[in-house]
Parts: structure tokens; C-alpha cells; sequence
């Protein structure tokens, strides 16, 4: 392709004026850029408004294509269900027969349960949603892995608040805008959670690595007790998650821990759950300073 | 003579007679093209790893590299703040990059004004592979090997998407440049 005439001036005054401020312009451009970007990275929450107005602006359109997704979706598990029809008969035949007498067993466990809970006077209500939403869009093109949704501080979210699905957790609100928020998923490598083992106390966290695997790293050091194939649920502890929600499943055994695969795949969901935070007041305490005292559980926002 | 041509009077862009090209059309098309390119990522749900090629700077280096001129050497500014909104990125990333990218681009087009589709397939993967490093090391994720290995397909994906991308913009050259105007 030939260079364009455009930017050879000649002798016009104006053509080189006009050529000159546009790399001058540029040159602006580029420092302005590195100056927001400083101040991002200051106050990551700066332009969280500008954010939200956009992202609900894109919504009806990330609604529309949430519901195609899980249209493909249901498409596609037809399509391998049909070739895979025969053996997965047997398998599931083999597998209900063991799921009957686990019911069976999960029964007397509950009953037990709730005898052991009267004794002790706890009765913890169940957990009353605060939003059931798609996922409408997600960081795609980014190194961060963020969700957003399409629903916000009108419908009464916080940030904080656990994202579940009807499988495990998908993230926990990150930012919330009037009518859009926006969600830190487990595979981001900033997050964070604390698991523990289901069915015994080996305590750990969850950290995300940011290729869809989660690190679980052990906090008792020692003899590593996982074991592949052990399923990891959330702890309960720092007081955002309720406890005992399925969060990955072990896949592979590192000296410190190990690598585990996760629960819910937020792209495999359908509708997710944003939960109230279960602990508000133990995480108000937490972030109240310690010089100050913890009046009221609101005092430490 | 449209008996025995029906094209005679016309060139690529249609009738030569009595039509003319759409100012607002001209004007509007690539920027629209690369707005919609910045937002086209997000409606997909890459929950594991960052799969999707960054559309919008692609499609920046489409217009500039394939129609050098038209877009002003400052527009990485606007179009970046617009990408910076939806990406997911912290605010001003591109903004930065794709100011840098257009000068960058501006100052190697100085240096190389005849250039071939390879070379400019060649120039564009490079930065492809820079862009996707740095917006990585500005977006506040730690850099591990993991990431970075996560990363690999995802620029493999865009460097052999370019083809694709100059393909798609000349296309909206030709639609943007169409006589649909009639005039009286």
C-alpha cells in the first residue's frame, strides 16, 4: 500500500500545523492514558460508575446471548448424549442404585442433624437469595477473569456478596454500579477463598491461576492428606461464604497441596445465585480498624 | 450500453450516475467497526482462561495498517477509553496502548512506506504479542506460568486471525465507500 499524500506538507503552513498537532495530540493521548492508568491502579474503583453505565447500556445484549448460550448448550448435550446413550444407561442404572442407598444413609444423617440442632437451640434459617440472574457477558479478551451482571444496587447488592450456582461457587460481587455489577470469578488469579476438605476439617485456600485451575494450598503444613478426586467446599471462614458449598475437586497432587478442578463452570451455567453475606458482622469487624470500636455492624464500611 | 454491459457505468462502488458516497457513512464506519470489535468480546463467557483475541485492537490495526491515513494519529485515545469500559482491563490500559501502537505504527510506516500483505501480517502479529504481554502486566493479575501459558492460544488465535480481520475491513472499505446518495 502507498504511503497517503496527507502527510507530506510541502510548503503549507496549515498542512504542517495540522500534521504536527496531530502527533502532538497522540503523544497527549498516550501520557493521558498512563496517568488514568496510574490512577486505576490507586483507586481501582475510580471509574466503576463510567463502567456500570456501559456495561447496562450492553445488557439486553448480554441477556440475548446468555439465553442462546444456554440454547447451544442443550443443543450440543443432545447431540453427545445420543452417541454415548448405551453405556451412560448402564453406568446411571449402576450409579442410582448406589445414589438409593446413600439417600437412605443421608436421611439418618439428617435426622440426626436436626436432633443434635434441637439440642443445641441452633436453628439457622436457610439462605434467602438476594438476586437469581444470568452471567450476561464476561472479560473474554483480558488476563483477569471477571463476569458481569445485569443487575445491581436497585436490586440490593453489595460487594462482597457470594455468586453461587445450583452446583458450587462461581465468584463473589466485585463492583456494583445501580444496575450493573461486576463479578470476580475463582479463576482470576487475584482470588481468593478458604475451602476445607468435605467431611473432615483439612483446612486450605483456593487460589485462582488464572488458566481455570485453582491452587489449594494447604495452611497445616505436614504430610499432604489430599487425595485425587477429594472434593473441596467453602469453609465459612472471613465470613463471605456460607459453609459447606462445593467448590472444586482435586485433580492433581503438589507438594504443598494440590491442583483441583472447579465445581461450577461459570460458561457450563445457567442462573446463578447472588447470596447476602453470611457473616456481615464478623466481616464489618474485620475491616474495622482496631483503634476504632465496633459499634454497629454498618460502622465498618 | 447497459444491453451489452450492465456494469459499464458503474466502478466498484456502484453507479457512477447520479449517486454518491454517504458522508456520514464514510465517516461513521470504521469507528464503528472498532467500538463494536472492543464490545463483541464480552458477550462471550471465557470463565477459565482468557481465550478471545483482543478484537478491538485488531481490528484498530486492520484499519490503520490496511488504509494508513484515515484515522487520525490521536484516535487511539478515544477509541482506547471506549475499550477500557468493557474489557475489563483498569481504566486508561488502552488508552495508553493504542496511542503507543499508532504512533508506533506511524513512525514504522516513515521508515517502511512500501510494504506487502506478509509484512504487514508480520508487523501486526508483533504487535499483537506485545499489546497482549503488556495489557497482562498493566491489568493487576499476578504473572505466572500458568497465565502466561494460559495466554499462548489465545495470541496464536489472533495472530492467525489477522488475515481474517483485513479481510473484514476491507470489506467495510468497500461498504463504507458505496454510492448510495442520490442526488437530485
Amino acid at each position: 500500500m502507498a504511503p497517503p499524500a496527507s502527510r507530506r506538507t510541502g510548503y503549507s503552513r496549515k498542512a504542517q500545523y495540522s500534521v504536527f498537532t496531530g502527533y502532538l495530540l497522540a503523544a497527549l493521548g498516550a501520557v493521558l492514558g498512563l496517568v488514568l492508568l496510574g490512577l486505576s491502579w490507586v483507586r481501582p474503583h475510580a471509574f466503576a460508575p463510567l463502567r456500570g453505565m456501559v456495561s447496562s447500556i450492553s445488557a439486553p445484549a448480554g441477556e440475548a446471548s446468555a439465553v442462546t448460550r444456554s440454547g447451544t448448550q442443550s443443543v450440543w448435550s443432545t447431540v453427545t448424549g445420543f452417541w454415548q446413550a448405551g453405556s451412560q444407561n448402564a453406568g446411571l442404572r449402576e450409579e442410582l442404585e448406589i445414589a438409593r442407598i446413600r439417600i437412605a444413609e443421608a436421611d439418618a444423617v439428617a435426622a440426626e442433624n436436626a436432633r443434635l440442632k434441637d439440642l443445641l437451640g441452633l436453628a439457622k434459617d436457610e439462605v434467602k437469595p438476594v438476586a437469581v440472574t444470568r452471567l450476561v457477558g464476561s472479560s473474554a479478551a483480558s488476563a483477569r477473569r471477571y463476569a458481569y451482571l445485569s443487575i445491581g444496587r436497585r436490586q440490593g447488592l453489595t460487594p462482597g456478596m457470594p455468586v453461587v450456582s445450583d452446583k458450587g461457587v462461581i465468584g463473589r460481587v466485585l463492583e456494583v454500579t445501580r444496575s450493573a455489577s461486576r463479578v470476580l470469578l475463582l479463576t482470576d488469579t487475584e482470588s481468593v477463598l478458604p475451602v476445607r476438605r468435605a467431611g473432615d476439617d483439612v483446612v486450605a485456600f483456593a487460589e485462582g491461576r488464572g488458566d481455570g485451575l485453582l491452587k489449594i494450598k494447604l495452611i497445616n503444613l505436614g504430610l499432604n492428606p489430599l487425595k485425587k478426586g477429594d472434593l473441596m467446599v467453602t469453609s465459612g471462614a472471613g465470613g463471605y461464604f456460607r459453609p459447606g458449598v462445593a467448590v472444586a475437586v482435586v485433580t492433581e497432587l503438589t507438594s504443598d497441596g494440590a491442583l483441583a478442578r472447579l465445581v461450577a463452570e461459570p460458561s457450563a451455567t445457567n442462573f446463578v445465585t447472588v447470596e447476602p453475606i453470611y457473616e456481615a458482622v464478623a466481616v464489618a469487624a474485620a475491616q474495622t480498624p482496631p483503634e476504632r470500636e465496633l459499634a454497629d455492624p454498618a460502622a465498618g464500611e | 450500453m447497459e444491453q451489452l454491459n450492465p456494469r459499464a457505468r458503474s466502478d466498484r462502488y456502484g453507479s457512477r450516475i447520479n449517486r454518491t458516497q454517504s458522508p456520514w457513512r464514510a465517516l461513521a464506519v470504521p469507528y464503528a467497526s472498532i467500538a463494536f470489535a472492543s464490545f463483541a468480546p464480552t458477550l462471550l463467557l471465557a470463565d477459565l482462561m482468557p481465550l478471545v483475541p483482543p478484537l478491538g485492537f485488531m481490528m484498530l490495526l486492520g484499519w490503520r495498517i490496511m488504509r494508513p491515513g484515515l484515522l487520525p494519529v490521536w484516535v487511539g485515545a478515544p477509541l482506547g477509553a471506549f475499550d477500557d469500559l468493557l474489557s475489563g482491563q483498569p481504566f486508561g490500559s488502552a488508552i495508553l496502548m493504542w496511542s503507543l501502537a499508532m504512533i508506533g505504527l506511524e513512525m514504522l510506516e516513515a521508515r517502511f512506506p512500501w510494504r506487502g500483505f506478509w509484512q504487514d501480517w508480520f508487523t501486526a502479529a508483533l504487535a499483537i504479542v506485545i499489546y497482549l504481554l503488556a495489557t497482562a502486566a498493566v491489568s493487576g493479575a499476578t504473572l505466572a506460568t500458568p497465565l502466561l501459558m494460559a495466554m499462548v492460544p489465545q495470541a496464536l488465535l489472533a495472530i492467525l486471525l489477522y488475515p481474517f480481520i483485513a479481510r473484514v475491513v476491507a470489506g467495510l472499505d468497500r461498504f463504507r465507500l458505496t454510492r448510495t446518495r442520490r442526488l437530485a
